[in-house]
């Protein structure tokens, strides 16, 4: 549907983006980290592509991801190994005036979480960006107020982190007459 | 002994008036809530049990209902609420998050509001039935009565403790 952004996306920055692909009918397009905000910048001020609206922005961890290899049995993949990094954060993009779509990917280690906030350009991402930070503890550079956005300022850790243990709670309060709440 | 009497049967009167006159604070936080209001509109109608009037501040409430999830960030404002209610105060958990948590496990959600704070009905449920929190509200009622809510129990006890103290003090004098 908008294969027509992704091949313009290509022949403008050529090595900019990694790669670009279809799935399930959403148009994907890898771009490098430090050309993000170039890409997105042309993206919302060209004519053809006229992205004016924001949609959301997500990240992914890929820790212990599996999915079936050549035989069809689930596997862990080895991510070093396929040559990805631990998150990708996603940013969905969408343009009323020409109805399509395009959701940009980037690949960020888990040694250094950083994207390009992209609040300059989209002002709806800057609780996104919040939300996305609170959750996978991404940092995004540049933004005007990067802090948690549902979780309290004492929690500990990022949540959705895959490693995160899943029923692990921080309380702000416990009844101090009730021994089973020591734990 | 004939003031025993008369201050036992003064506290059956009284307990009589409370368990008819149960000013609400609904504590609504989640889709319980539709269930909730459910229960207080003229259908099943909580105002037969004299429990109609939710007052929306706690220094004039005597029963919390707790409707819903309770997370972790809530948590202090629902130890607040109850700390400022007058005694004796009753608690209500309506439905299994605010019982138990219900389906959450995880990071943000409490195991029930019972960790906060003492509760005394819980109603499961996801969302109850009004029977059943008709049925919740006269078990309540019941242990009003009976003066067997939590915050009743606790006066007694600090009333025991304190004639304790003074007895050992007045021996030891």
């Amino acid at each position: 549907m908008s294969q027509k952004v992704l091949d313009a996306l290509a022949k403008k920055f050529g090595d900019a983006v990694e790669r670009t692909e279809t799935q399930h009918g959403d148009e994907v397009a890898w771009i490098k980290r430090d050309k993000l905000v170039e890409v997105a910048t042309w993206l919302r001020n060209d004519p053809a592509m006229a992205f004016d609206q924001g949609m959301f922005v997500t990240a992914i961890d890929t820790l212990d991801l599996r999915r079936p290899d050549a035989n069809g049995a689930i596997r862990v993949v080895d991510l070093e190994a396929a040559g990805a990094t631990r998150f990708e954060v996603c940013y969905q993009l969408r343009s009323l005036r020409h109805r399509h779509r395009v959701r940009l990917k980037i690949r960020v280690t888990e040694a250094d979480p950083r994207v390009p906030s992209m609040t300059g350009l989209w002002s709806s991402f800057i609780w996104q960006e919040r939300e996305t930070f609170d959750m996978y503890g991404i940092k995004f550079d540049g933004h005007p107020d990067l802090r948690r956005i549902y979780l309290y300022e004492e929690f500990v850790g990022y949540p959705l982190r895959k490693d995160y243990p899943k029923d692990k709670r921080q309380p702000l309060v416990r009844r101090s007459d009730l021994p089973s709440s020591e734990s | 002994m004939g003031l025993e009497l008369v201050t036992t049967q003064l506290e059956k009167a009284a307990n009589w008036g409370r368990k008819f006159s149960l000013f609400s604070y609904p504590f609504v936080t989640a889709c319980c809530g539709m269930e909730f209001m459910s229960v207080a509109a003229p259908k099943y109608d909580i105002a037969r049990f004299g429990a109609e009037f939710p007052r929306f501040s706690p220094r004039q409430a005597d029963l919390l209902m707790i409707v819903g999830t309770i997370t972790e960030k809530q948590a202090p404002a629902l130890k607040r609420v109850y700390d400022q209610m007058a005694e004796p105060k009753w608690v209500i958990a309506f439905g299994v998050c605010a019982s138990t948590g219900g389906f959450y496990q995880n990071y943000h959600a409490t195991p029930g509001a019972d960790q906060i704070i003492p509760v005394d009905v819980y109603i499961p449920g996801c969302p109850p039935r009004p029977e059943q929190v008709l049925d919740a509200l006269m078990l309540l009622m019941s242990r009003v009565q009976d003066a067997r809510g939590h915050s009743q129990l606790r006066h007694k006890r600090e009333k025991l403790v304190l004639e304790q103290q003074r007895a050992a003090g007045a021996l030891e004098e």
